[in-house]
């Protein structure tokens, strides 16, 4: 690679010299063949999948580690979520710059319609994964998961996520089918305050914040170790007392 | 969006012709606003001036500088990185203590037609005020009227940081002396009335040769003939390449039909072109919300303007057997992650996924606009003309440098395209980029 692209240098330099190009530039040869008259424009079917193709190059069937960054799967995720994210990362208040690039400019409208379009989409989900924990950071995790921690305040996770953990219609996500890794990040950067930048602090970021990295480290193992359930679906209602507590997460879709 | 609203809902009331009596009869607060206005206007006609004032904002894209990411419309706090410093934009809603709510109609059109703050100090070009200095003053006070009608937004913008070596006014002034000629359009009685509303727009409202001109290092224009100063240039302080709308090579429309020069400019996409970038921004907030008259008047002015030589040297390789491979290598590529949409011969499909066979934003001789397209990809602007665009994927997680150079190398050399090589390095350059604006 490193010598194409000194050649490539070399090249450059070469074509600078004047009166060679103008002759070359006759003397194209099988790549630049257009001799076949006007091509006929490239069909493009007319649906959302062929329109979310930016999204896809990066978000597949399974969760991916990508070079920069981590790209989850986005496939049956809540649709209010799905959109609450996409907007949220188009305004910079959920903080990831290539995301903010590519729907610069992109309606609210067709933002809903793709989340929409994610967010009814089935794909299988991956196996979960072989991780080893010790009995006690089982116990821990399930506790957290199934309880909480009324004396920090911790909710037990399924009061928002749901019973089965498959999130609750139509804002929280579920939390089965993820990479063990992935919930670590998204716990750090909830403690950090970037998944969303200026909500109230009063759900998820204070949550995080009360769990010490052991705890988060035992959650983030034993999630990614249970199968997703099969015909998962999400929870459909949410407690009047969450409602209240995450009115930053649940009550934002109405607010423009 | 609000704003949208409120300006239909006058525009509508305006059409119904209410009366002088009904309009007499109006809320005590609304007669102190009016009261404020040197020469008092009655309701029906101040709400005729704001709606039209909402209109002329919109054309001369106020709220795309003076509103930050995700922030309050027009409340400032938008940040331009120029060479100078980084400037913050001024919260303009009609808060007293933070915005521009102790302005009147005078100090607003000093701003605009003077460059110069309601204090006198004196305003960098930051500010468009070289543009807007042609806006008439009924325009000026329109917007005006517009701007006073926003509800207050309380927001304490911090200040802006001007490098310290220019951060004294009396430089301001020699620099005025030398780039800036204060002056309302002057309409040319040789040409249509068509052209002179579009050249008023282009020049002055639109503020167009704020990026589509070529800078000196002063940050003065380069015209190039008389007031002709669209020859393109890069967008101070991003990494954007704004083309020439006077070079053929570039985004001359002088041979495009007036109707597609009006569909990129109000639904940001055409068969020859599609908007990206900083232009897509102007398509959403601004030019798609242009009246068709308007709209076909800023084609006409832009199809007639004299073609001009492009600064940029076209420099395009000379076809060596070595550089064939590459080019071949680089054609493996294209066929691997372009060609389902840009078809096999660079046709695309019009209207949908641009050909890339004679599309000059390919061909450009900085390469910049291209190469960020490649890594950053993106969809061009929901417009009501084209609210579902279809999009490019980004590759800057996909390809390496040296690919993306191999490709957009064989892509500017392909189906009669000729233009210079593109060089890792480049595409490197490009990625520093994707952290900026």
């Amino acid at each position: 690679m490193r010598q194409f692209i000194s050649l490539l240098f070399i090249a450059a330099a070469l074509s600078g010299v004047s009166g060679v190009s103008s002759v070359m530039a006759t003397a194209s040869d099988g790549i630049a063949s257009s001799s076949a008259g006007p091509a006929m424009p490239v069909t493009v079917p007319d649906t959302m999948a062929e329109r979310v193709k930016p999204c896809t190059v990066c978000h597949g069937q399974a969760d991916r580690v990508g070079r920069d960054a981590y790209y989850p799967r986005i496939a049956g995720k809540p649709e209010g979520y799905l959109f609450n994210q996409l907007r949220d990362f188009r305004d910079g208040r959920r903080y990831y710059r290539p995301m903010t690039l590519l729907l610069a400019n992109v309606s609210d409208e067709y933002l809903r319609e793709m989340a929409a379009y994610f967010s009814a989409l089935r794909q299988p989900y991956p196996p979960p994964e072989q991780v080893i924990s010790s009995p006690t950071e089982i116990r821990q995790a399930q506790k957290l998961i199934q309880q909480g921690d009324a004396t920090r305040d911790i909710p037990a996770c399924i009061e928002c996520h749901g019973k089965q953990l498959m999130g609750t219609a139509p804002f929280i996500p579920g939390l089965l089918g993820l990479p063990r890794i992935y919930i670590a990040a998204q716990f750090g950067a909830w403690k950090n305050g970037g998944v969303m930048r200026g909500q109230e602090s009063n759900c998820m970021s204070d949550i995080a914040r009360q769990l010490t990295i052991k705890e988060t480290n035992a959650v983030a193992a034993w999630l990614a170790a249970q199968p997703v359930p099969e015909n998962a679906e999400p929870a459909d209602v949410l407690s009047p007392e969450m409602v209240q507590r995450c009115g930053s997460i649940v009550q934002r879709s109405a607010d423009r | 969006m609000k704003i949208a609203v409120v300006a239909t809902a006058v525009a509508v009331l305006a059409g119904i012709g209410l009366s002088p009596e009904i309009a007499g009869a109006t809320s005590p607060k609304k007669q102190a606003k009016v009261e404020r206005n040197a020469t008092p206007l009655s309701s029906v006609l101040l709400q005729q001036r704001q709606a039209r004032g909402a209109y002329l904002a919109r054309a001369g894209n106020c709220i795309g500088c003076h509103t930050a990411q995700g922030g309050r419309a027009y409340a400032g706090g938008r940040k331009l990185s120029t060479p100078f410093g980084t400037f913050v934009t001024s919260n303009i809603t009609p808060d007293k203590a933070t915005g521009i709510g102790d302005w009147n109609e005078d100090d607003f059109w000093k701003a605009l037609h003077e460059g110069k703050s309601r204090d006198g100090r004196l305003l960098y070009p930051a500010f468009p005020y070289t543009e807007y200095t042609k806006i008439t003053r009924e325009d000026s006070d329109a917007i005006f009227a517009h701007l006073r009608a926003l509800e207050p937004v309380v927001q304490q913008n911090p200040p802006s940081q001007v490098a310290s070596r220019y951060d004294f006014q009396p430089l301001l002034t020699l620099w005025r002396a030398a780039y800036f000629k204060p002056g309302v359009y002057q309409a040319d009685p040789t040409k249509s009335t068509e052209w002179n509303r579009g050249a008023y727009l282009v020049q002055g409202l639109g503020h167009c040769s704020a990026c589509h001109a070529e800078r000196n290092p002063l940050g003065g224009m380069i015209g190039r003939k008389g007031d002709d100063k669209l020859g393109g240039g890069q967008i101070m302080g991003s990494n954007w390449y704004a083309p020439s709308l006077t070079s053929s090579l570039e985004a001359s429309t002088a041979g495009w039909p007036v109707e597609e020069i009006v569909q990129l400019l109000t639904t940001g996409i055409s068969p020859r072109a599609t908007t990206s970038g900083p232009m897509a921004e102007v398509v959403s907030q601004s030019l798609q919300h242009l009246t068709k008259e308007d709209a076909r008047a800023v084609a006409i002015y832009l199809k007639s303007l004299p073609e001009t030589q492009s600064h940029q040297q076209v420099n395009p390789p000379a076809q060596a057997e070595q550089l064939q491979a590459w080019l071949r290598y680089g054609a493996r590529i294209y066929k691997e992650h372009c060609q389902d949409c840009h078809g096999d011969s660079g046709q695309g499909a019009p209207g949908i996924y641009p050909p890339l066979a004679g599309n000059r934003s390919v061909t450009l001789t900085p390469p910049t606009n291209v190469i960020r397209s490649v890594l950053n990809g993106g969809y061009p602007p929901s417009t009501s003309g084209n609210p579902r665009p279809y999009g490019m994927p980004p590759f800057a997680q996909v390809l390496r440098d040296g690919e993306v150079a191999l490709v957009l190398s064989y892509i500017r050399n392909a189906w009669g395209n000729r233009a210079s090589l593109v060089t890792t390095a480049q595409v490197d350059k490009s990625r520093e980029g994707i952290t900026e604006r």
